[in-house]
């Protein structure tokens, strides 16, 4: 298999201590490259590392991949309003944002990623989707896909197949999207409904739609069989041999400082800290004892932290000091159910101990962390 | 008007012609085309506009998303200005010059258009002068950026994507020889810098975004006029030391340290030290191990001291109490919620394991399992962290023999294990023989704990450990 040979050759070239020649290689007009790793973080580094490093004048690439079960929102999108955190951290399900605008999408092994890289000038979305189309139809003629203006894929003229998102720089540019082929459905539509209510927000949001899995078209499709017939399809219009070279994002001397690039985009900061300033407006709703309240919250988050915090809470129901510690201790924290619980724990302990007091409290951080 | 881009030296100060340069060490150039521009006159410090160039694609507006630079900033060129968002596409817009960022044409979530200024700077105000004849204009350049290395007063030249790959791998440009023009520091000498460093193979560089120029070298007309220009050949150069303070606002787990440790200040601390045998103990856990394996459980040492501190705090309660605010009443606490220091990758945290008094040593086991699961990811609830009575933190996992633990107010103890150390011990016959040791600091609140008490609190719970089978008699 063409795939095998050239692993070995790789391999081969680090042993004979070669410059990788068969690897970037300029000879051709374009280079296709495939992850061997299903890690969300480092496949969006390699695209980074792409997009700042690599001179694409006269070489395009397109570089193919797969993650394990993780959702993607884009870089100015607000992720409480897209997606189930809760259900992501109890499911360990990974969140990522990436660098691309557009829309939040769902990634498991049976989705596949595609990820076209040119010169700034030579970006064209819609050329690419069209190639995809083609691979498909040349693979499968009778499958019923095509694309939309929205660079949406559709199947059977209504069901998406294949979100889009982009990305340009100063020089390069680079446009992206998914492929359904037998991803968990029933994962994707229960993580990506958002149960937090009251936000208001200007992040960029998605825009849902009705999805159905290739497979479901046809079962004897596979995502390997996908990813050779566009790897195919773009050999033919880039005149390039039909080779799929393996690269591993953890290698550094393949991709000199990706290991940074991959921490980056696993901080906090980035996934979180970048969501676009938004406010929460809600009623909580209380249940102690014999009676039900509701207590209206309100808070403004900015970089991901609590800028203001507003707890309508019934007069003398916490002791003043205490609401007011809270308060102040919310404040300029980030918007995180681990560090608010940490700290309104902490606060407990300084309180006189008694049994009515730490209930009503746990009452109230329990439902506040839930908003988070 | 033409900005004329011209590549002199900082050392030429004097006004050479009738025109006067704007651009002093700057070479500044436009991006990707090869142009032929007439020097023009133009004045210092003046404002341009930087318009919102070709997104592509037909559109022609954008919305703007984030601000890297504010009004004020100092800018060089290819440095991010800010992120526009146009139809799923997401575009970082770099600047053209070097200079000071004067007027932003939008703010956040507005409509931006192509073609209309974007924002305005204020292009450097010169010290030198250009030679007036026409420059050629060669594709994007290395150039020479306002903040380079002083070093002994040579300059390391080296274009912003070279600095970026040398910051990501943690090299000083002042370690690297330049093999470009001028010793321009290139991309293929950080790449074999990197190589000598790993002894690793690189690829023959993927080409730089920023190529060197293809030697024309009547694109750089300064060259000859350049008299006073400085070679930099030293033999060893001092790194200069650029690092600054950082100061950032205290929130999240350090805000409830802070908390925390202010707190206990109020405390009256004493402590009290001792050093147990575990030899027996460490024998016994590895016969229970693969028993608790079997079950799905990882058993380590925290179990047995945790029930051992159980059963002693059965005979001192005491230490197992609470103090109110004013000191006037002390509460015996019925429950033995004996907490564990966990250090987690955002801070400290103490969860504590409920009603040790009536679980097993596997109970605790499983427990002590399933908080540290949930404190690794972050997801403890908050009746995890609250309720504590009493707090061991085995430090000793990290390392250090001897420490000196702060009570966790509404506690009145807390004690600290070292590390387990193989050290020569004598038995009764006066033989030596290879103990297992490990040393534990207790610290109590002494305005209710009195030192007698805490020294036989730890002699029970260091003769449980010592002698396991001892804690079967008294196990309820």
């Amino acid at each position: 298999m063409v795939l095998q040979s050239l692993k070995n050759c790789l391999w081969l070239s680090c042993i004979l201590r070669t410059p990788k020649a068969c690897f970037w290689s300029t000879a051709s007009g374009g280079l296709i490259i495939q992850s061997v790793s299903n890690d969300v973080y480092q496949n969006l580094a390699v695209e980074d590392w792409i997009h700042d490093h690599m001179d694409l004048e006269k070489q395009q690439i397109l570089f193919l991949w797969r993650n394990s079960p993780a959702v993607v929102i884009g870089r100015h999108q607000n992720p409480w309003q897209e997606c189930n955190l809760r259900l992501l951290r109890q499911k360990n399900i990974k969140l990522a944002r990436r660098r691309s605008g557009g829309g939040t999408v769902y990634h498991d092994l049976g989705n596949i990623n595609l990820t076209f890289f040119t010169t700034r000038k030579k970006y064209e979305r819609m050329g690419n989707l069209k190639l995809v189309v083609k691979a498909l139809k040349a693979l499968r003629p009778q499958l019923d896909v095509h694309v939309t203006d929205r660079y949406d894929i559709l199947l059977d003229k209504q069901y998406k197949i294949s979100g889009t998102a982009a990305k340009l720089g100063r020089t390069n540019a680079y446009h992206h999207c998914t492929l359904l082929c037998n991803a968990d459905k029933f994962v994707l539509s229960s993580v990506l409904k958002s149960p937090y209510k009251g936000l208001k927000s200007n992040a960029t949001p998605s825009v849902p739609a009705s999805v159905k899995n290739l497979f479901e078209a046809d079962a004897s499709l596979t995502s390997e069989m996908l990813l050779d017939a566009i790897a195919k399809e773009y050999a033919v219009q880039h005149h390039i041999n039909h080779h799929i070279t393996l690269i591993n994002p953890a290698d550094e001397t393949l991709f000199p400082g990706i290991s940074n690039k991959t921490k980056e985009l696993q901080t906090w900061e980035w996934v979180y800290g970048k969501t676009p300033k938004f406010s929460i407006s809600t009623c909580v709703n209380m249940a102690y004892k014999d009676s039900v309240f509701d207590i209206k919250v309100n808070m403004d988050v900015k970089h991901g932290r609590i800028e203001v915090c507003n707890i309508d809470l019934p007069e003398q129901w916490l002791p003043p000091g205490l609401y007011s510690e809270l308060v102040k201790s919310l404040t300029g924290s980030k918007f995180c159910p681990n560090e608010t619980t940490t700290l309104v724990t902490t606060l407990l302990r300084m309180c006189p101990q008694d049994d009515e007091l730490y209930n009503r409290w746990s009452l109230l951080c329990e439902n506040i962390i839930r908003l988070m | 008007v033409c900005i004329h881009r011209v590549r002199s030296c900082s050392s030429i100060r004097f006004i050479k012609s009738k025109y006067v340069c704007v651009f002093d060490k700057s070479a500044l150039k436009f991006s990707h085309q090869q142009r032929l521009f007439r020097t023009s006159p133009v004045s210092c410090g003046q404002i341009v506009q930087f318009k919102l160039s070709d997104i592509g694609e037909g559109i022609t507006e954008v919305t703007v998303k984030e601000w890297y630079v504010k009004e004020g900033d100092s800018v060089s060129q290819f440095d991010s200005i800010c992120e526009v968002q146009s139809d799923k596409a997401s575009v970082t817009i770099t600047s053209r010059y070097d200079g000071i960022i004067r007027k932003l044409h939008y703010s956040i979530d507005d409509i931006a258009f192509v073609g209309k200024p974007l924002v305005d700077i204020e292009i450097d105000a010169s010290k030198g002068v250009a030679p007036e004849e026409d420059v050629v204009e060669t594709p994007p350049m290395s150039h020479e950026e306002h903040t380079h290395q002083e070093i002994k007063g040579h300059k390391t030249l080296a274009t912003p994507a070279v600095r970026r790959l040398a910051m990501e791998n943690n090299i000083k440009l002042s370690e690297i020889v330049g093999t470009g023009k001028d010793n321009r520091i290139l991309k293929e000498d950080i790449l074999n810098y990197l190589a000598k460093q790993t002894g690793a193979i690189l690829p023959p560089s993927p080409k730089a975004e920023i190529v060197p120029p293809l030697r024309k070298t009547e694109a750089v007309p300064a060259a000859p006029k350049d008299k006073a220009r400085r070679i930099p050949v030293p033999v060893s150069r001092p790194i200069a030391f650029s690092g600054k303070d950082k100061t950032e606002p205290v929130t999240g787990f350090q805000k409830a340290m802070v908390k925390t440790m202010s707190a206990a200040l109020k405390i009256p601390h004493f402590g009290y030290s001792d050093e147990i045998d575990l030899t027996q103990l460490v024998q016994l856990r590895e016969e229970l191990k693969p028993l608790a394996e079997i079950r799905g459980v990882k058993l380590s040492f925290m179990p047995f001291f945790i029930k051992a501190a159980s059963l002693g705090l059965l005979q001192y309660p005491i230490l197992n109490a609470s103090l109110d605010e004013n000191c006037q009443n002390v509460t015996y606490k019925a429950s033995h919620n004996i907490g564990v220091a966990m250090d987690t990758e955002q801070g400290l945290i103490v969860p504590n394991v409920k009603n040790v008094q009536v679980c097993s040593v596997f109970d605790i086991a499983v427990e002590l399992n399933r908080l540290q699961s949930l404190g690794s990811a972050g997801q403890l609830g908050t009746s995890d962290l609250t309720g504590g009575t009493f707090t061991l933190s085995n430090i000793g996992t990290i390392g250090g023999t001897y420490a000196k633990p702060v009570i966790l107010p509404p506690e009145v103890a807390i004690g600290a294990l070292g590390k387990i150390q193989v050290l020569p011990r004598f038995n009764g016959k006066g033989e030596v023989f290879k103990a297992q040791i490990m040393n534990v600091s207790w610290s109590a609140d002494h305005r209710i704990i009195d030192g007698a008490t805490m020294a036989r609190f730890s002699n029970l719970w260091k003769s449980y450990l010592e002698n396991p089978a001892s804690m079967l008699l008294d196990l309820k």
